[in-house]
């Protein structure tokens, strides 16, 4: 089977964001960047699909900055073949329809039999980037899977809707987006990091259009007011549970 | 490459490269994960956690800068390194653990092994599949070693070893024991001795109050017959032991500074938010001076550290090197998992802070594999030109 994985390369969540001088982008000095854990589970099971089939191939596709380099390595180290890296500056990668668009032609050359990707960047919380490569391929999209299974020629995924678990099935190839509890995905051995140096990575340029959209403003959230002590020992428990239900409607 | 967020004052990682960045993030991961959560119990009951060595083979950690031939990840000392800086974050028993299997088992056996005793074993101690464990110290003969009365009698195609070692760590766990011993001719030779052979027993030592997530033990060598083609064949002397030593020792110099790391971080969340007088007592200049003192001593073994990585790479380290740097890194180490102690108060006496059961481990440290005063004084018959051990 080949399976093709789209990842992106964004700032680890440990990191302490800051906003830059102009208000309306991030200040990139310090920060450090991972592999999107969404797409990570998205390598994760591709691999997983790949060891179980016996033969076949993970192509990890990406656009942005050379940098990202780094987070390509991590899925190559993870077990991945080979890797395409399309180009671009960070700033031109804020709008989802033309990552989507270059991704697509990219990916149509690769004539995948399933196209995985994270639900999500945790980035720009955009939750584009898969639905439209599924359109812009003109392919069956199933997202947000927990449970992925592949046979005779069909996807079959488990996901979670409100009070319950939906299945669906759709005919190769589509484009599956995975949720969180998808799988566990492995570490990078100590082997796979060192094969990861000899895995090629494949750089041209995104031809990336303009977005349809520009970020006018960028906030922090307002600071947390100071806690409050609503009193002492086990007489304070009810008024605690009052405020909590009536004032604060937590519970 | 995301670097892990950790201690790194003078920006030491700045020249670590991708693989040497990703291994450490994997250990680290790996460690935090999977390891943290069952070291308080494995403290307590005295036992290692044996349900993590298939996962720790399977990630490449024995072994590790051993060639691919053997199932072993060929990375260099460096990252080798910080694979032993994050285990010891975790506990100095886990690092001993891998030290062991890594430096004093599976590297003599690849320095100083047949080709069909590599074949044999090192692939199966690189996966974990197989235990090792180094025996050298006996109970009248610790840094002193060349003084060894364990003995080794031709005998046909076989060996017959007499004698008994003491300290051994993961010897009742162990497949393989590496023992060395000396022949009729007085020249210390190593045996490997698989478990099984008559006359091979492993008591382990209890009643330990340091080191307790790792095992030691006894070897008791009674008319244990050892084949011929057990002997380590390119190697005689006593230098074959100590140059196994020299290697743990590079990986516990690593160690020291991930255990001291763990103990400084803990310090310093402490601090912050333990409030006393109305304010952090990170605040207050008693702490301040002992949290200062404490990224200094870390800074400063980091790049002594990482020099000796840089210097073992090129093959250019040298053994009093390698004894400087662990003087530095352990007593260092201990010395703030004491001072992390104070500031955590009577919080610091129990198993949910680490800083105590860092600084029992690291009291074991001080001493194994060269006390710190040999240490000492190997570097100071390296100035001086003078032996001052007897």
């Amino acid at each position: 089977m080949k399976i093709v994985v789209c990842v992106k390369h964004v700032p680890d969540t440990e990191t302490k964001v800051a906003i830059g001088d102009d208000g309306k982008s991030l200040n990139p000095a310090g920060v450090k960047y991972i592999l999107n854990p969404y797409d990570e589970f998205a390598v994760e099971e591709a691999l997983k699909l790949n060891e179980a089939d016996g033969d076949g191939e993970v192509i990890v596709v990406s656009v942005g900055p050379e940098a990202a380099q780094s987070s390509i390595r991590t899925a190559l180290a993870m077990g991945a073949d080979r890797a395409v890296l399309l180009t671009a500056e960070e700033s031109a990668l804020m709008d989802g329809v033309s990552i989507a668009q270059v991704l697509a032609e990219e990916v149509k050359t690769l004539e995948a039999d399933v196209i995985l990707t994270g639900k999500m960047a945790i980035d720009d919380y955009g939750y584009q980037v898969g639905s439209m490569l599924g359109e812009l391929l003109n392919l069956p999209v199933l997202s947000t899977a927990r449970e992925l299974t592949i046979s005779d020629g069909k996807a079959t995924i488990v996901r979670d809707i409100e009070g319950g678990k939906e299945t669906m099935e759709a005919p190769l190839p589509c484009v599956i987006t995975a949720e969180k509890g998808l799988n566990e995905p492995r570490y990078p051995s100590l082997k796979g990091i060192m094969q990861a140096k000899k895995k090629p990575i494949e750089m041209k340029e995104a031809a990336l259009t303009d977005g349809g959209f520009e970020i006018l403003e960028m906030t922090y959230p307002p600071e947390k007011p100071a806690g409050r002590i609503v009193g002492e020992g086990p007489e304070a428990a009810a008024e605690l549970v009052r405020l909590l239900r009536d004032e604060a409607k937590v519970i | 490459m995301a670097q892990l967020q950790t201690t790194d004052f003078m920006d030491w990682s700045g020249s670590f490269d991708d693989q040497e960045i990703m291994i450490q993030n994997t250990a680290h991961d790996w460690v935090q994960e999977r390891f943290m959560p069952t070291i308080r119990s494995h403290y307590q009951a005295g036992t290692f956690p044996m349900e993590l060595v298939p996962e720790m083979g399977e990630l490449g950690f024995f072994g590790a800068n051993l060639p691919e031939t053997y199932g072993c990840a060929d990375i260099n000392n460096v990252a080798y390194g910080l694979i032993m800086h994050e285990l010891e974050r975790g506990d100095s028993g886990l690092r001993s653990f891998a030290s062991v299997q890594g430096a004093l088992v599976m590297w003599p056996i690849w320095q100083y092994g047949s080709d069909e005793q590599k074949q044999k074993w090192l692939p199966k101690l690189a996966s974990g599949e197989l235990i090792g464990c180094f025996g050298l110290t006996e109970p009248g003969h610790g840094s002193d070693p060349g003084g060894m009365v364990t003995r080794a009698r031709k005998d046909g195609d076989n060996y017959v070893l007499n004698g008994a070692k003491m300290w051994i760590t993961n010897s009742p766990l162990a497949h393989l024991a590496l023992v060395w011993a000396k022949d009729e001719q007085d020249v210390v030779r190593g045996f490997l001795v698989e478990r099984g052979t008559p006359g091979f027993e492993t008591p382990e030592i209890r009643g330990k109050l340091s080191l307790r997530a790792s095992v030691t033990g006894e070897i008791v060598l009674q008319d244990c017959r050892v084949p011929a083609k057990n002997v380590l064949p390119n190697i005689q002397g006593l230098r074959g032991p100590l140059s196994c030593l020299t290697q743990a020792r590079y990986g516990i110099n690593w160690g020291a500074v991930g255990a001291a790391t763990d103990c400084y971080e803990e310090a310093l969340d402490y601090a912050k938010s333990r409030i006393q007088f109305d304010q952090p007592i990170a605040g207050f200049q008693l702490t301040q001076q002992k949290l200062a003192e404490m990224v200094n001593e870390i800074t400063k073994a980091q790049f002594l550290t990482l020099q000796l990585g840089r210097l073992k790479d090129r093959g250019e380290m040298h053994h009093w090197q390698v004894s400087l740097t662990k003087m530095n890194n352990v007593r260092m180490a201990l010395e703030i998992a004491r001072s992390t102690r104070t500031i955590l108060g009577a919080s610091g006496i129990v198993d949910e802070y680490a800083s105590m059961r860092h600084a029992n481990n690291l009291e074991s440290v001080l001493t194994y594999e060269g006390t710190h005063e040999i240490h000492t004084l190997v570097v100071g018959n390296q100035i001086t030109g003078i032996e001052a051990f007897r």
